[in-house]
């Protein structure tokens, strides 16, 4: 964990209004593990105020990137850098995917930007292990396909694949799931890991996923992030330190 | 050899220098030990603590707002015991004053928390939270009412020999005439200032963007008000003033102390720099130099109105 100015490499749009920003920044590059993220100073003043996390979406060498879109303030200056802007990161933080274990299919599903973690994933997950991709989006604008594998596409209105949501579009599958021994990783908005994670219990499936939260720090100081546990309910996890990763049997979506 | 002398005095507690890491933004020391060494910052003050371990309120707690943010945490904290014997063993290996951050229902609570931790000799000093906006039973119940500030003062006093700070709350209209009654019962210093209560709305859902409803303002957005707050209690009161509110650099410091304060904490910053209190020391260093002061703490009230 280390605060660290970074150099801006390039921002590329990709379809649909979603940016990857690629920054040259070694000592993240090779420390950063699938599912951790950073938090992000988009700009020295102090408005925007507080860093913005994201999710590592891949790595290059001793570059890597972060996906996202154009949301408000602080994502309207990331998407205007130019290459040899500096950017302060705070990271790498949280803990990642599991992914090295005993599965042979992993099950990726993704909700709008909820793909932004999965390139890293998909290019960590060991050769010899399937990976299929299940994506979802309310119409085909939000759906993100970017480097994903083997792509099954649902939306809300039917306006490209499937019609329904991600978790309807798994249940078509399920036979072919349950023939496999599976892992799903996920991430996406609270609603559709909610339903996930019913879905993974009725079907006795190892999932995690990975969650998100307004938070100030990112490291457990501010304690902005709670969300609740199934073990303890005495006292909340923290997305930022306890995850934002977690098996999804651990918390209360 | 320093030639400038940082050190500071507030009251009966010496810091090395005046920047002390404001509570709530520092959790127990240990994940800001891992950007900052702890031995050179002036000192810490903890978490609050109750007596018993505390939820916090459900999420969201945090939102930003025009260069601040306002946070609804509730007095998260794993309590006094917890912390004696899990936490202190950490701060105990640094050698940096640790002031205790006490918030509770009743004033019961607050001498039973003092009355435990008192004999935990690492323990420097209490601050006393009389101003959390986010919790319904005690917090600005108290923090507004100068009769119950008193008598928690003098209640916490009567248990400890320690120094006993009282953090107040900017959201009364005369905060001097609270920290007139602190000093009056036998506080050695006064906090000032803690949030300032605030809320935000969603335009499209129409509901509050925090859960509590309303939260505690923090960041550059109070300077102003808490710049204004310090000043009216050294204008009217005789007692020593730690400065808080929206420090973002060292100039913010030096400003701090020429409207008063002695020391000054640094909060909401920490959340997005946290190197930034070491950052600051050479730069006050410099200003001292430059400006031919031998002792930073000769800036406090050095005011020229």
């Amino acid at each position: 964990m280390l605060v660290i100015e970074a150099l801006v490499d390039k921002v590329i749009e990709l379809d649909n209004q979603i940016f990857l920003l690629k920054i040259h920044c070694p000592e993240i590059a090779n420390s950063i593990k699938p599912g951790q993220f950073l938090n992000v100073r988009v700009s020295e003043n102090i408005y925007p105020l507080l860093r913005r996390p994201f999710s590592i979406c891949n790595v290059e060498g001793d570059y890597f990137y972060l996906m996202f879109n154009v949301f408000g303030e602080g994502t309207k200056i990331l998407a205007s850098k130019k290459y040899g802007d500096s950017i302060d990161i705070l990271g790498p933080l949280g803990n990642g995917f599991n992914y090295i274990g005993d599965y042979d299919t992993a099950v990726i599903v993704a909700g709008g930007l909820g793909a932004a973690p999965f390139p890293y994933l998909i290019k960590k997950i060991e050769k010899g292990k399937n990976i299929i991709s299940f994506i979802g989006g309310k119409t085909y604008r939000e759906v993100i396909t970017h480097e994903m594998k083997n792509i099954s596409i649902a939306t809300d209105d039917g306006s490209l694949g499937f019609k329904g949501n991600v978790v309807e579009l798994l249940n078509e599958h399920l036979e072919l799931l349950k023939k496999n021994k599976i892992k799903i990783f996920a991430c996406g908005p609270n609603s559709m890991l909610r339903a996930l994670k019913e879905f993974c219990l009725i079907n006795n499936f190892e999932c995690e996923v990975s969650t998100e939260s307004a938070m100030a720090c990112g490291f457990g100081i501010c304690q902005g992030c709670p969300i609740e546990s199934t073990k303890n309910q005495d006292k909340y996890l923290l997305v930022c330190k306890d995850g934002p990763v977690f098996n999804v049997r651990d918390i209360i979506i | 050899m320093n030639i400038v002398d940082l050190s500071v005095q507030v009251g009966p507690l010496n810091f090395r220098n005046p920047i002390l890491l404001a509570s709530g933004t520092v959790g127990y020391g240990n994940e800001m030990s891992e950007f900052l060494d702890l031995n050179k910052i002036g000192g810490i003050v903890t978490k609050s603590l109750s007596l018993k371990p505390r939820k916090g309120n459900p999420p969201q707690r945090i939102v930003e707002t025009p260069s601040g943010m306002l946070n609804a945490i509730g007095l998260a904290n794993v309590g006094v015991e917890v912390f004696l014997k899990e936490k202190i063993p950490f701060l105990k290996k640094y050698d940096v004053p640790l002031i205790c951050n006490i918030a509770a229902s009743t004033i019961e609570e607050y001498v039973e928390c003092t009355k435990i931790l008192t004999e935990e000799e690492a323990i420097s000093a209490f601050e006393i939270n009389v101003s959390c906006p986010n919790v319904k039973e005690g917090g600005l119940q108290f923090g507004n009412d100068i009769s119950a500030v008193g008598k928690i003062t003098e209640k916490v006093k009567s248990v400890t020999r320690k120094p006993v700070i009282v953090k107040l709350s900017p959201n009364v209209s005369y905060i001097s005439e609270f920290a007139k009654i602190v000093k009056q019962e036998g506080g050695d210093a006064i906090s000032a200032i803690n949030t300032l209560v605030g809320t935000a709305f969603d335009i499209n859902t129409r509901k509050p963007k925090i859960k509590n409803v309303t939260g505690g303002l923090s960041g550059p957005a109070i300077k102003p008000v808490a710049l204004a707050k310090v000043l009216e209690i050294k204008q009217k009161v005789d007692i020593p003033i730690i400065g808080i509110g929206g420090i973002m650099n060292w100039k913010d410091i030096i400003e701090f102390m020429i409207a008063g304060s002695s020391a000054i904490q640094i909060g909401t910053l920490n959340f997005i720099n946290p190197a930034a209190p070491i950052e600051m020391l050479q730069s006050l260093e410099s200003y001292c130099m430059k400006n031919k002061i031998e002792k930073i703490s000769q800036l406090t009230g050095s005011y020229q109105i």
